[in-house]
């Protein structure tokens, strides 16, 4: 993306950038600081490849008070600070600033404490989110906010941006699964909120931290609530001749009182491209297919599964597919989870991550044809049906700069015809640098306002991330 | 002079606030006013009420989301979604009877503000997890917003968890939009009778370690057991804990079995059907073994395991008896009516062992001379008192309901 203003970076501190790296050199081992050009070169960007800046410096701490110590010389030399996990944020939630330094948590991932009574585990944030998984789940446990991108994202990265998943609709996002922290705040002070009980003592600061995008601090620990799982779970497959039978039968499969543990949705481009990489077997006939998984019991995995194809019956479902074995569900979940890349194989692509009310998917998904036909530019919408977060991938060539301004303006319409019909910017990813300017269509200057003050309550200097989540006009207001 | 304010909506909401804003006349922000004896007295002339601000504005059954003004009383929001087999899943407690109060009078408005969630939040979450999106007006008579109707939304900082628990100390709550989801067919509850707090607790979590979907985990002490279960079932005086179960029915037999199975070790089950499981569970709800007497009630929040530890330490030195919820780490208990119900040495065995402690029921005096709400660390106090300013800088809104100061 090009359309993006970056504010020029302050000479003055570029020129300090010699005493600064001396200075961090006093503060941390050798290995910690990445002052080389090469190797800054590695946080220069996240997963919105589109910007990139070269970071003053990246420094890699392993401990808490590692970070402390270069928070307070950061806070006392007035330098900008970045927080980032492992960089798979799709919004430029980690993109740095020339006059920032990087602050990445990755060393710190270790698991400090599991404790399956009170179902809870205490990490390190630098863990990756599949991480936390397969240390509980020989146990039976897992942790239950699935993000894409799980392999590889870091728990710091889901706090900072409140990550969800596929299956959110029943577990819940990362807010809903965090009891307490430990963060670092830009001054140095290192504060606890939280713990293993179930609630706070005053206010919700647990709530207020997660979802901030890193702008209030760095969280080096987490506790987590851990999850029995299921003991089984299966995914069933059903095509439909449109979008719109499509999102009538999800709304008459939960009407009916049945929620499955995800519904996915995937309109025709979106079936074509994940099919041809990770041949699941999904039908190529179709307009749109469903992905629906419910959890129990094998008995009761076959009555709800029977439940859900009779409720579906009215809107015509075709090619309806239960999956048999294990390797079977996993290819049809590689399929979906998958789906970004495989399109990224094919084309560059541009990914939204809007929410709309259920109700509003059918036309929803007319007007962003419409949108995109309007722009010469060819879509795929992938949609986490049961919660409303829809990825429209927009597909263009990045090679050609005309069509990534087009690429560019088209998500925008996107993503306001979403607030327009009622849901909002973005469901999961963030909204960072790609959709601080957008931030009006959804808020009033009052509602940003009362926000940026509760920005600067913790971080008064705006030196943690400052130039994401909102628009660059009222920073200078 | 005594004033009692009354917006029949927002705009007027808003403009009451701006006009005690700009004259720095605290307000106390009250719903209905069913717990307004809980937190710090306040020493207000003004009262600020929500509940002409009523009404179902939305309500979407098959996208699982309702939205309705502050003041809209819960039961008629109850009302609503059992027409459609829904329900509030986070089962919000009823403060009234216990604080002397008629039952169910409580506003919607009200049941987010003070964040209040019943058995079922270890399954489901809390009140604050299924907020999605809040209208409010802050101290400066500004109408804010935050969250939006939609299940998934990180759109800017979540202010809606943030309010949630506040008390009306940041804003006046003007509508709010919640999940709501379906009812279970059926409901079955498994008894052991008799267990220590310690060994109860024990059983609970490992009810919780299964993969049968407890959603409701508690344990009673014996004079609050007598009252919640039938004598046919508990003969003589014996502490209970019950483990619910709720589900399709055709999943509920097999479930009932699997658990019972794993929880052997614990001594002999008694099971409570569907009609008996509604009865306890709702009194549960409305806590209504702690109603009838004015002794003293704290709400400690804890690590489950460390439940029984804290009653243990506090059996020594207080009079007091116990309902556990939440597997062990929501503990309703009532002292006898000493100097300070307690206070200094319920912190003090929260110090060693984790959590917070509320002082939920106590007459006013109480409530002056110690801390209602736990105190803080020095970071998060100075982290709460800027916030407050954030909000509500002339600090008009109740103010020193929670803290002092606040």
């Amino acid at each position: 993306m090009t359309s993006l203003a970056i504010l020029e970076p302050d000479a003055e501190v570029l020129s300090r950038r010699d005493q600064l790296i001396r200075g961090l050199r006093g503060l941390l081992p050798a290995d910690c600081i990445i002052a080389d050009e090469d190797g800054r070169r590695a946080f220069e960007t996240d997963a919105l490849t589109a910007y990139k800046q070269m970071p003053l410096a990246a420094v890699l701490p392993t401990t808490t008070d590692e970070v402390s110590r270069v928070l307070r010389y950061c806070h006392e030399n007035k330098i900008k600070v970045i927080a980032r996990g492992a960089g798979t944020s799709l919004c430029g939630g980690a993109l740095p600033s020339e006059d920032s330094i990087v602050l990445g948590v990755s060393k710190m991932n270790r698991v400090l404490d599991i404790d399956y009574m009170n179902r809870t585990a205490q990490v390190q944030t630098g863990i990756t989110n599949i991480g936390i998984s397969n240390m509980v789940s020989p146990n039976g446990f897992f942790y239950a906010p699935d993000p894409s991108s799980q392999l590889a994202c870091t728990l710091a990265g889901n706090l900072a941006m409140n990550s969800g998943g596929a299956h959110c609709l029943k577990y819940g996002v990362t807010t809903n699964n965090v009891l307490g922290l430990k963060m670092v705040m830009m001054d140095g002070e290192i504060i606890e909120i939280g713990g293993q009980e179930l609630d706070a003592a005053g206010y919700d600061l647990l709530g207020l931290i997660i979802g901030s995008e890193g702008q209030f601090g760095v969280i080096t620990e987490a506790t987590v609530r851990i999850l029995r799982a299921a003991e089984g779970a299966r995914p069933m497959l059903m095509g439909f001749d449109s979008s719109e039978a499509a999102g009538e039968c999800v709304a008459a499969i939960i009407g009916s009182g049945i929620i499955p543990v995800a519904i996915e949705f995937m309109d025709k481009p979106a079936i074509r491209v994940c099919e041809e990489f990770a041949k699941a077997g999904y039908p190529l006939d179709v307009e749109a297919l469903l992905i629906i998984e419910v959890e129990g019991s094998e008995d009761e995995i076959e009555t709800l599964l029977t439940r859900i194809s009779d409720i579906a019956k009215p809107f015509k479902p075709q090619g309806i597919r239960v999956s048999q074995s294990e390797a079977e569900s996993k290819a049809i979940w590689l399929g979906r989870k998958s789906a970004f890349g495989a399109i990224g194989r094919i084309s560059d692509y541009y990914c939204m991550d809007g929410t709309i009310p259920l109700g509003k998917l059918p036309e929803v998904l007319v007007e962003i044809g419409e949108i995109c036909a309007r722009y010469k530019l060819n879509v795929a919408n992938i949609f986490h049906a049961g919660d409303g977060n829809l990825h429209p991938l927009i597909l263009y060539n990045a090679n050609d700069p005309a069509e990534v301004e087009r690429a560019e303006k088209c998500g925008a319409e996107v993503l306001e015809l979403c607030v327009k019909a009622g849901g909002c910017l973005t469901g999961e990813h963030g909204v960072g640098v790609e959709k601080r300017e957008l931030m009006l269509t959804q808020f009033s200057r009052t509602d940003l306002e009362q926000q940026m003050r509760i920005k600067t309550v913790f971080d008064p200097d705006w030196l943690l991330n400052p130039e994401k989540v909102f628009p660059l006009e009222l920073h200078t207001s | 002079m005594s004033d009692l304010i009354r917006p029949k909506d927002e705009t007027e909401l808003a403009a009451a606030v701006a006009e005690a804003s700009a004259s720095q006349t605290p307000l106390e922000v009250v719903g209905a006013g069913s717990k307004r004896n809980v937190g710090r007295p306040l020493q207000i002339a003004s009262s600020l009420t929500t509940e002409r601000l009523k009404g179902i504005t939305l309500y979407e059954p098959n996208e699982l989301v309702l939205s309705a003004r502050a003041g809209t009383p819960l039961k008629e929001i109850e009302a609503a979604l059992a027409k459609n087999n829904q329900e509030l899943a986070f089962e919000p407690i009823d403060l009234g009877p216990m604080l002397g109060e008629q039952e169910r009078r409580a506003t919607i408005g009200a049941v987010f503000a003070a964040n209040l969630s019943g058995a079922r939040r270890i399954h489901v979450g809390a009140a604050r997890d299924h907020l999605l999106g809040i209208r409010a007006v802050n101290g400066r008579g500004e109408i804010i917003r935050s969250g939006g109707r939609v299940m998934k939304n990180v759109t800017g900082y979540d202010l809606c968890r943030g309010i949630a628990g506040s008390w009306g100390t940041l804003s006046v709550l003007s509508e709010v939009t919640m999940k709501v989801l379906p009812k279970a067919e059926a409901t079955r509850t498994l008894l052991l009778i008799g267990l220590t707090d310690e060994v109860a607790i024990d059983a609970l979590c490992t009810g919780l370690g299964t993969p049968y979907e407890v959603s409701g985990a508690v344990h009673l002490h014996a004079d609050y057991a007598r009252q919640l279960i039938d004598e046919e079932i508990l003969r003589r005086p014996a502490p209970v804990t019950a483990l619910r179960l709720e589900n399709f029915d055709s999943s509920l037999g097999y479930r009932a079995d699997q658990l019972a199975e794993s929880l052997t070790a614990f001594g002999k089950i008694v099971e409570l059907d569907d009609t008996a499981s509604d009865a306890f569970w709702g009194g549960m709800r409305s806590l209504s073994f702690l109603t009838g007497s004015q002794d003293p009630v704290w709400r400690i929040s804890t690590a489950p395991t460390n439940g029984s530890k804290v009653v243990s330490a506090l059996s020594k030195r207080l009079e007091c008896r116990a309902a556990f919820d939440w597997s062990g780490g929501l503990i309703w208990l009532q002292t006898d009516p000493t100097a300070d119900a307690g206070a200094t040495e319920v912190r003090r065995v929260l110090a060693e062992t984790g959590g917070f402690a509320t002082l939920i029921r106590a007459d006013a005096a109480l409530r002056n001379s110690v801390d209602v709400f736990h105190p803080m660390s020095a970071g998060v106090a100075a982290l709460t008192q800027k916030l407050k300013q954030s909000f509500d800088p002339s600090g008009i809104l109740n103010p020193g309901r929670m803290y002092a100061g606040i």
